[in-house]
Formats: structure tokens, sequence, C-alpha cells
């Protein structure tokens, strides 16, 4: 889930300093229930947050409707409600009125320290077994060895050109940095301070002898380096984007040629659009989401039928085929309405999954395991992004 | 000024141009919503009536088109009911402070949005502690409203004969029948323009709401805003725009007609 | 029952005879309630943001503490960012506002003094209908009218000339266009106001139209016009959504107040800028306090 991640990488930012220290320190996490051996009868009622358009009950459009459902199914009622942003997110759970949240890589770790989440027992979650190894147990989902989410969908930022003006055809970042004056006025990149990490990405590969490991965690000088590279990016730039349409139109209309995208942008273009999406050789930055349930649900059986349903292959296909993200199963694919769409947001290619790094929040704490320098926090990158633009 | 018909046709010609330059805007967005391309590109590829449909079978947003009539009704009351009480004390009485009294009702639309809007969160939020919610959104939106009320009423009262009021006071009439008898009947076409606006500022009102609404307070303003980011919906908000512009001219023409009227009495 | 009804009514009578005789006790009756709203919930609500302000963030927790400090607004004053920013949204506001009211005025005029009353009616209909077209809808119409293969574009290259594209110059465009009819209004009200006798009288003693216009059309309008420049000028300053859909790379105030109480959850900081359009906003209405502007609004 793409689209908000300008609003994801949000407010968060420090506060998720405390969450980290605490796992970097590998402190016993606060939540203290145990995992559920066995699931009783099913509740009645199911109390759901996240990204909207995560659980989509045929309010918006009649043909958009995967908790119907899951109604019938189970007997839950559901009750779904969208944020806007990580921090609102936050400030929500904590009121207690949910039962399980769709949360990005963010919040997942506050989430986790604050004890407000329970560690799952995988085993009562059958579908789970079904998941792409690779979105397992990583360091966003999974703390101690205890799993605490369930993935709901991942995705690429991608690089996106026009093919009868960007020639010869891409292959490398360096097309919207370095060489990105052939091209000034029609470039355009991300309107959120995380796309700071595009840089780093790109300087990680082009520029090793600044040492850069994890492009969410740079120091001063490597993040001097990302900004001087972005603001020569800026007199190239025609427009910066933070949604779908506005990305849309532009590439559409010409009047932005190459730039970051989003594979579901790609798909919404019209057939007579001549434009291209590729993930470049130096890989790119993306996202990947979880759901968890409270330490204090209230319905928490309904709450594992929730979490195994999403990730079954019918649900998770429609999902993820409505949001334009890849599913977190192979078998979603047979259910996607387009035949094409696992193939296109190479769903299940792990070697391509290997390339993204996943969005996190940068901390003081270095993520790449430097103790001798302190890394800058989001508020530094913040900061730097308001400079940047001018 | 009595103007040569050179200067007559001058004026009409500009303000016909100017009325194109109003409505060509509002061209592009009803075509767009018959567009069958979804990236409202130019021009358009195609005729569907399939935005439309999904418009009015789109419960989300009927749900947040009553939410904003309900906001704006209610944040409109208070804003007829506050903004009437001020000017009618402006009006008849010179006290001091009068004039820091005046300023203070234009201050929140004076103020840029995103000011009141942080100010209105702040407060909400931190000092008093309230999960924001619907009634959140209401007082921010009557607070910038009393404005539109208060200059209209304020207007009437300037040219509204005062031996009216009197001679009903001098037949005995109290206070408040003079109010309902004499005073308000001459207010009225004043108190519906001033509401009108006040609803208009209201239900299209985006910044201040954004700060003041809960998640799950959506206006249709709010719902637009999340449709735009949601693949396949951009249509369907061109859909609205040109719906709520056809029924506004209800509202619109009946303010006329009550100004309309007054002034030929 | 016509006892209690009787008895109620002779209540409501001496409460009126009562106030009647105190006219300063129905004045603190008619003020209170709109005093307390506005005092209590706005002005409080300005006065905590100002003190929010000289807080600071912790950059630990993220959580506001309130340790007295001066670092966000000396930040803000002499940080070349802000500046540079508050100048170029100072002049697109500026801009939006002298564009309006050269647009406004003639038809302003043309309804007010010209056109006959079934003209006038309708005329008053049409300025007002696209209000109720959601602002961002039209933000977005614009948006595929400047673009490279949009109207603007394909009306003007047979001239030679081409649109100005996702720039300053559309977010003036569309700004102006957008807070047009909030411009007309008071424009087309204050020219109602001007008496047609007092334009006759002007042209009996021989004064030409435009003369007429300006020595006694334009001083009477003079309120109208600084109404009409307040609402296009405040709102072209706080604004931060049309600059992102039509404003290319650039950023105004509003975006870096959105920015850090958005995304960097540093209320202080988002605080001290909104110093500036507040003081810029005190500034403009000081000045023209006296010239009874504010009753037009």
């Amino acid at each position: 889930m793409k689209f908000m991640s300008a609003l994801k990488v949000s407010v968060v930012a420090t506060a998720v300093a405390l969450t980290l220290s605490a796992c970097g320190t590998a402190a016993t996490p606060t939540a203290s229930s145990d995992v559920p051996t066995k699931l009783g009868a099913n509740e009645k009622t199911l109390s759901l947050l996240g990204w909207p358009g995560y659980a989509e009950d045929g309010s918006n459009d009649p043909k958009v409707d995967w908790v119907t459902p899951f109604e019938e199914e189970t007997g839950c009622q559901v009750t779904f409600k969208p944020y806007g942003t990580s921090d609102e997110a936050l400030s929500l759970f904590k009121t207690g009125d949910y039962d399980a949240i769709a949360a990005s890589g963010d919040a997942t770790l506050r989430l986790i320290a604050g004890g407000q989440v329970a560690p799952l027992n995988t085993d009562l979650i059958p579908n789970y077994a079904n998941v792409y190894s690779f979105l397992k147990n990583r360091e966003w989902n999974t703390v101690d060895g205890k799993t605490y989410g369930v993935p709901h969908g991942y995705g690429a930022n991608l690089l996106m050109y026009n093919t009868k003006v960007v020639k010869p055809a891409p292959t490398s970042w360096d097309v919207v940095f370095d060489k990105a004056s052939a091209y000034k006025g029609k470039v355009t990149a991300y309107d959120s301070p995380i796309y700071i990490a595009d840089a780093a990405l790109y300087l990680m590969v082009h520029k090793p002898e600044l040492g850069i490991k994890n492009p969410y965690s740079l120091d001063e000088t490597q993040l001097a380096a990302a900004v001087d590279l972005l603001k020569a990016q800026r007199q190239n730039i025609g427009e910066y984007w933070s949604d779908y349409l506005k990305s849309i139109s532009a590439f559409e209309s010409g009047d932005t040629v190459v730039g970051t995208t989003w594979q579901v942008i790609r798909n919404s273009m019209s057939a007579k659009a001549t434009v291209e999406a590729i993930l470049p050789s130096e890989g790119a930055t993306g996202w990947s989401d979880s759901w968890m349930i409270s330490s204090t649900a209230k319905s928490p059986n309904c709450a594992y039928a929730w979490l195994n349903y999403i990730d079954s292959p019918k649900a998770n296909a429609a999902a993820t085929e409505y949001f334009g993200e890849a599913p977190v199963t192979q078998a979603a694919c047979d259910f996607m309405a387009s035949k094409d769409t696992c193939a296109s947001y190479h769903a299940g290619d792990e070697a391509y999954a290997a390339k993204i790094w996943y969005w996190t929040t940068p901390i003081t704490k270095c993520l790449d395991g430097r103790k001798d320098v302190q890394c800058t926090d989001y508020a530094r990158w913040t900061e730097a992004w308001q400079e940047i633009k001018g | 000024m009595r103007l040569s018909n050179t200067a007559r046709w001058t004026l009409g010609a500009i303000s016909l141009l100017v009325l194109t330059f109003i409505y060509v805007p509002i061209a592009v967005v009803v075509i767009n919503s018959f567009n069958t391309s979804m990236n409202m590109a130019w021009p358009p590829a195609g005729f569907t009536l399939e935005w439309w449909g999904r418009a009015v079978g789109s419960q989300g947003l009927l749900a947040s088109l009553g939410l904003s009539i309900f906001v704006a009704s209610c944040a409109t009351a208070i804003a007829l009911l506050l903004g009437t009480l001020i000017s009618l004390a402006l009006s008849r009485y010179k006290f001091f402070g009068r004039e820091s009294v005046s300023l203070l009702v234009v201050l929140p639309i004076a103020l840029p949005g995103i000011v009141t809007g942080i100010a209105l969160n702040n407060a909400f939020r931190t000092i008093m502690g309230v999960q924001l919610s619907a009634a959140t959104v209401i007082i921010a939106h009557a607070t910038f409203c009393i404005v539109t009320v208060y200059n209209n009423v304020m207007a009437r009262m300037a040219r509204m004969n005062r031996s009216l009021e009197e001679a009903s006071a001098d037949l005995g009439a109290g206070l408040w029948t003079t109010f309902r008898l004499v005073t308000f009947p001459q207010l009225r076409s004043a108190l519906f323009a001033g509401g009108l606006l006040a609803f208009g500022l209201s239900f299209d009102e985006i910044i201040v709401t954004t700060f003041t609404a809960g998640s799950g307070t959506q206006t249709l303003p709010i719902w637009i805003l999340t449709n735009m980011f949601r693949p396949n919906q951009a249509p369907v908000v061109n859909v609205v725009a040109v719906a709520m512009v056809i029924v506004s001219v209800i509202p619109i023409y009946v303010a006329q007609r009550m100004a309309g009227a007054e002034s030929k009495r | 029952m016509t006892g209690g009804a009787s008895a109620r009514t002779s209540f409501a009578r001496r409460v009126s005879t009562m106030l009647y005789s105190r006219p300063r006790t129905r004045l603190g009756l008619l003020l209170s309630a709109p005093l307390a709203w506005l005092v209590l919930i706005y002005v409080a609500s300005l006065a905590a943001l100002l003190v929010t302000a000289l807080w600071t963030v912790d950059d630990y927790t993220g959580a506001i503490k309130m340790e007295w400090t001066f670092d966000n607004i000396v930040h803000v004053v002499t940080g070349s960012l802000y500046q540079t920013v508050t100048l170029r949204t100072v002049g697109v506001a500026l801009l939006v506002t002298v564009v309006d009211l050269i647009i406004a005025l003639p038809i302003a005029f043309f309804m007010a003094k010209v056109a006959s009353s079934r003209i006038q009616r309708l005329m008053v209909i049409a300025v007002l209908m696209p209000l109720w077209a959601s602002y961002l809808v039209k933000a977005y119409a614009w948006r595929s009218v400047l673009s490279h293969d949009g109207i603007l574009a394909w009306l003007l290259r047979p001239l030679g000339l081409d649109t100005p594209g996702y720039s300053l110059t559309g977010v003036v465009l569309t700004m102006g266009y957008i807070w047009l009819p909030y411009v007309i209004l008071p424009l087309y009200a204050g020219l109602e106001r001007v008496p047609n006798s007092l334009l006759e009288a002007a042209s009996d003693l021989g004064a030409k139209s435009f003369t007429t216009f300006r020595t006694v059309v334009l001083p009477m309008l003079t309120p109208a016009i600084i109404a009409g420049s307040i609402f296009s000028f405040s709102l072209t300053l706080g604004d931060y959504i049309t600059v992102n859909i039509v404003g290319g790379a650039s950023q105004m105030l509003g975006n870096l107040v959105y920015t850090n109480v958005g995304t960097a959850n540093n209320l202080p900081m988002a605080a001290a800028i909104a110093l500036i359009p507040i003081v810029i906003m005190f500034g403009y209405i000081a000045a023209v306090r006296k010239t009874g502007a504010l009753e037009n609004l």
C-alpha cells in the first residue's frame, strides 16, 4: 500500500527511536501475553484499523468487497476504520477499541515494543504457511524469534520513463540523477523526505567511498551527499508527486517523462501511453505491511480468523489487486481478475524482492550496525527535504 | 453615470469573457465525468455513463455527502445564531471594545485556514483532550462561518428603518415580539444569503477540516481527497462536482428571489 | 392551563420590560454567547499555538517539551529557506489578488450598473454556481487545462504562445480562478450601494465615464475592494493543496507548516512558521481597519 507512503513515513519518526533502542539492546518485549494454543468460538464483532483500501466492504464501490464474504463465513461483523498516518494509527490503537491493525514498517516495531500487539501462534493461521518465505521473519514483523504480524502485500518504487522520449532505454537510476539534465523540467520524484533513501541507494552503488550500507541509515556526511545529489536533481524536476492521479496525468500528457512510480500507476495508464516501468540495476526502495492483533483484543478469535482470511488466496488477491501491490502467496495469483497481475507485480520473484530496500524509519541509532557514529533521524530528513525543495 | 454604448458593449464583452473563463474549467469537469479515460486526459477518449452509475451506487460517497450536509447545516445554524446576536449588539450599541469585537469576528476567515486548522487541532487534542469527531469539525466551521452572517446582517441593519421598531415598542410590544414581528422579517433575506454563504464555505472546506476531523469523519471534500488517491475512483469525483453545481442552482435561485421580492416591496 | 400560560407571559413581559430599561444588560446578553465562543474557542486556541512556538520537541520521544526557547522563532526569522518561501508566497498572494481585482471590477460593474435586473440575477447565479464544484475538483480541472497537451496549450499554440505549465504562474491562474467569486461578490455588493443618482450628477457636471469612475466610484468602492482582497490574499497565503497540484516543484508557506505538523511531528516549529502569515494578515488588517472594509467581507 503505497500511495500514502508520504503519510506513512509520517510523524512517527522520532518516537521509533525508543522502540528500536529497546530492540537493539535485545530487551525482552514488554508484551507479556502468551501465545494461544487453540482458538475458541468466534465472537460477534471485529474492529479493524488499517490504511484506506485494506478492508473494503463494497461501500465505496459495490464491486470491491472482500469483507462481506468474511462476515458471512465467520459471523464476525467487521467495522473498519481507515487512518491517514502511522502516527494517527498509533494514537487510535492506544484507545484499545481495535482488535487488529494493518501497520507499516515504522509502526510495527513501536507497537511490539509498547506491548500493544500480541505475538502470534502462526499454527492457528493455516494460510500463513503459504506466505512467501522472504516476507516471513523480517525485522519489521518478528522480534526475538516471535512473529507479530502476517503480511498483507508488498511492492517496490520503480523507475518509469516515456519510451518515445527517453532513449536509450534506461537501466539505472542515473537518468533521474546524474543524467537528468537531458530531460530538464520533465523529471519527477516522490514528494516525501523518505525519497532521500532513493538518493542514498543510488550513492550506495555509485559512490562506494561514502560507505553507505543501508539507505535508511545515514550519518551526517552521507546525508549531506544525498542532499547535494537531490539539490542538483531539483534543477531538473518538473514537479514532485505524492498522489496517484497526479503521477498518471503527468506521464499521460507528457508533462513528465521520467521518474519514480509504482507498478499500479503503470498498470492504470491508458493503452496509448508509451511508458515503461522497470526495477533499475541499483535496486529500489519499497514497502511491506503487516496485520497484527491487539494484546487486549476483545475478539481475538475473530481477529485470528481475519488474519487467516486476508492471507487466503481469494481475499489476498482481491485486496492486493485493488490496491496495486504484490500478493503475499502464490495461490492468490490464481484468483486475480487479470491473469497478468502477478507477473506484472513480480509476485513471489525472490530475486526481484531481494533488490527492494523495504521502507524503515531512519533513527539516530544506525540501522546498519555502526556504533561509532550517530545517524540522522527522520526529523533531520524532513528538514533536509524542505531545504532541497527550497 | 451615463455610459456610452461603446462602453456598455465593452463591459458586456468583458463580462462574457470572464464568464467564459469561469466556465471553461467547469466544462472540462463535465466532459471528464463522461470521459472513458480515467485520468482526465485531454482530448476525451470516449463517452461513458459508468462514472455516473458508480457515483449513485457508492455508499461511501452518499454517506460523506450526508455528513457534509449535516456538518454544514449545524455550522450554519450556529453561525446564524451567533452572527445575528453579534450584529444586533454591534449595530445597536456603541461600547468600548466594539472595534475589537468586529475584528474578532473577521479573524477566523482572515487568517489562513492552515493556521486556524493547526490551532484548533492543538487545542482540541492536546489541551482539551477531546477525540476529533464530526462535532469538532462543526465547531471549527461555525467559527469561521459567523463572519458571513455577521456581514450580511450588519449591512441590512445599517439600511433598516429603526422607526418601525420604535413604533412597535411604543405600541407596547415586548423586545422579543418586536424582534419576531418587526426586525426578523426585515432580516430574513440577509440571513438567508449569509446562511447560504456559510453553508457553502463549510461544505467545501478542506484545510481546516483536515485538521479537525477524526479519521472516521469523512466529509465530502475529504472523501474526494482520499478518492483522488484511490485506484479508478477519480472520474467519480468529477460526477460529484457536476452534480453539486447543478443542485446548487436551487438555493441560489431562492436567495435571489427573496432579495428580488424585497427590493420590489 | 390558562393561568399557567398567562403567568409565563407576564414573566416574559417582566423580563422584557426590565431588559428594555437596561440597555447594558441587553448588550451583555447579546454579546455573551458569541464572545464566549470566539474567545474561548478561537482566541484561546491561537494563543495556545503561539505559546507552543516557544516550546520544543524531544528528539527522542517526539513529545512536546515545555521548555521555553526562542530557537524556533530565531530559526524561522533567520533561515534563508523561510525568507525565500515567504517572499514567494506573498508574491503569489499579491498577484492573485491583483489579477482577481482586475478581472472582477468590470464584471461587477456590469452586473451592478449596466445589466437589466433579469440579467443581473442570472449573472449572480452564474458567478455563485462554480463555488459549489469542489475546490479540489477545480484544482484538478486546472491541472488538465494547464497541461502540455491541455486546452490552454491547444488554444494558445496557434497564437505562437504556450501554456505556463505547472509553475507559479499556474498557481496564480488556478488560485485566481478559485477565489474569483469571493472577490466579485463584495465588489458587486459595494457597487450596488453607489447610488445611480450620484453617477448621473457627476456626468451632468461633465465628467467623462472614466473620470466618474476614478473620482466617484472608486473611493466609495475602496472598502469593498479591500474586503475582496482579504479573501483572495488570505486564502492564497495559507494554501498548500493547489500548489501541490499545479505548482510544479514549488512550495509555499502552507506546505512548510503542513510538512512540519504532518510529517515531522514538530508542532512547535509549525507554529513558529505559522506566525509569518499571522503577522502579515494582522499587519494588513491593521492597515485597512479604518476604511470600514472589515464590514464588507
